[in-house]
């Protein structure tokens, strides 16, 4: 069992490093959390792990107990109407509002990459978005990263919300796994950001696509990062939440309960 | 209440299947193979058939062809079940009128997911 000492510790260096909101009360979520990790950097428990981080203050050590905290459950096409509004309607109106300039898509908790790259497969297959859309992604942990760059997914990973159609389009097996095509992963630029540092070097976009991390947060943390997001954000921009994350101040809901809203103002964007 | 007919040789994937599938509402018939389950069709469509590939006396694709073929066989959606995981076979089958493809071992996730997907909310 993990002694509470250490527990505290890792609750306020999850919430020091990243705003992720850990509930000390918890002890068996940390455990389950911790364990792989634990595992994988050569220690014998989850307590080891966390009493080593807190000894020797280990950089390395301590981000990778931190990303351990970060519930990474996504999917293919999670809430598949949000990807639909986004291909059918947000999309094509804001290419046109752009008139030329590419429509540029940040999807800035991207975890293994589901979620870009569901974006990507519509956008690759509608004439009339493939060539105006650029997609960024980004996330807190390398390794998410890494698995999101390297495309492939599992049996299991690419049955969740992944029409079998689209897998057949889309993906070749590689041994066990699936493998993403070239073409489609070539479409996303990845690239590790913590939304607690500040956000204004990357310039600004029109979309961007934060879902199911701000219920993560702690509640100064959920305020900071939307400020954030919504300073990246060019004017008549979306922000996309999770459906039950609200954004508050000037963004306004876009209706239909999607997790979309809209900063007002005319297609004017500054360039990184 | 929506139907769904199980077609697998193997009973305990029909009574894994059941189970999933009564959770999600659907009222659930079983068939062994192709011909069984050819049988019940004609007696009555189910909505959704979910089907193996490789079973005994007439396999999953040539039930798929023949339900195809029958009048009002094109209703049901059909979605295979199956541990074939090449992606050239799972194209055949699509191509053949299969609405969904679930590579086995399944959960109930997974079923729930194609089948909402399919517009089958029990």
């Amino acid at each position: 069992m993990i002694p509470v000492a250490d527990l505290d510790f890792v609750a306020a260096l999850c919430r020091a490093r990243a705003g992720l909101r850990v509930d000390p009360e918890k002890g068996y979520l940390v455990e389950s959390r911790v364990a792989p990790v634990a595992r994988r950097e050569g220690f014998a428990s989850p307590e080891a792990f966390i009493a080593a981080v807190r000894a020797d203050g280990d950089a390395r050590l301590a981000w990778s107990l931190v990303e351990a905290m970060v519930l990474p459950e996504t999917e293919f096409f999670r809430d598949r109407q949000v990807f639909d509004a986004l291909a059918r309607d947000v999309l094509p109106a804001l290419a046109r509002a752009r008139a030329g300039q590419p429509v540029r898509v940040w999807s800035a908790a991207c975890g293994a990459g589901q979620e870009i790259y569901s974006l990507a497969m519509l956008v690759a297959e509608d004439p009339t978005l493939a060539g105006q859309v650029e997609l960024f992604a980004s996330d807190l942990s390398e390794r998410s990263l890494e698995k999101a760059q390297a495309g492939l997914f599992s049996q299991f990973e690419v049955q969740r919300g992944l029409p079998a159609r689209t897998l057949v389009r889309h993906f070749e097996k590689a041994g066990e796994s699936f493998a993403l095509s070239p073409r489609i992963r070539q479409m996303v630029r990845w690239r590790r950001v913590n939304l607690m540092d500040d956000l204004a070097r990357f310039g600004q976009f029109d979309v961007l696509i934060c879902r199911n991390l701000l219920t993560q947060l702690a509640p100064e943390a959920q305020a900071a990062v939307v400020g954030r997001l919504k300073r990246a954000l060019a004017p008549g921009g979306r922000l996309v939440l999770g459906l039950r994350e609200e954004a508050g101040g000037e963004l306004t809901p876009m209706g239909g309960g999607l997790g979309l809203f809209a900063l007002p103002g005319d297609a004017v964007r500054t360039a990184a | 209440m929506k139907t769904c007919l199980v077609v697998d040789d193997s009973r305990v994937i029909r009574k894994v299947s059941r189970r999933i599938l009564e959770d999600l509402g659907f009222e659930v018939a079983e068939a062994a193979d192709g011909v069984e389950a050819m049988a019940w069709c004609s007696a009555v469509m189910p909505d959704v058939v979910l089907l193996d590939w490789v079973m005994p006396a007439m396999d999953g694709m040539e039930f798929l062809k023949r339900l195809r073929a029958e009048p009002g066989g094109q209703r049901p959606k059909v979605v295979f079940c199956s541990g074939e995981t090449d992606l050239a076979r799972i194209r055949e089958a699509l191509e053949a009128g299969a609405d969904e493809y679930i590579m086995k071992p399944f959960d109930g996730g997974i079923v729930a997911g194609k089948l909402a997907s399919l517009g089958l909310a029990a």
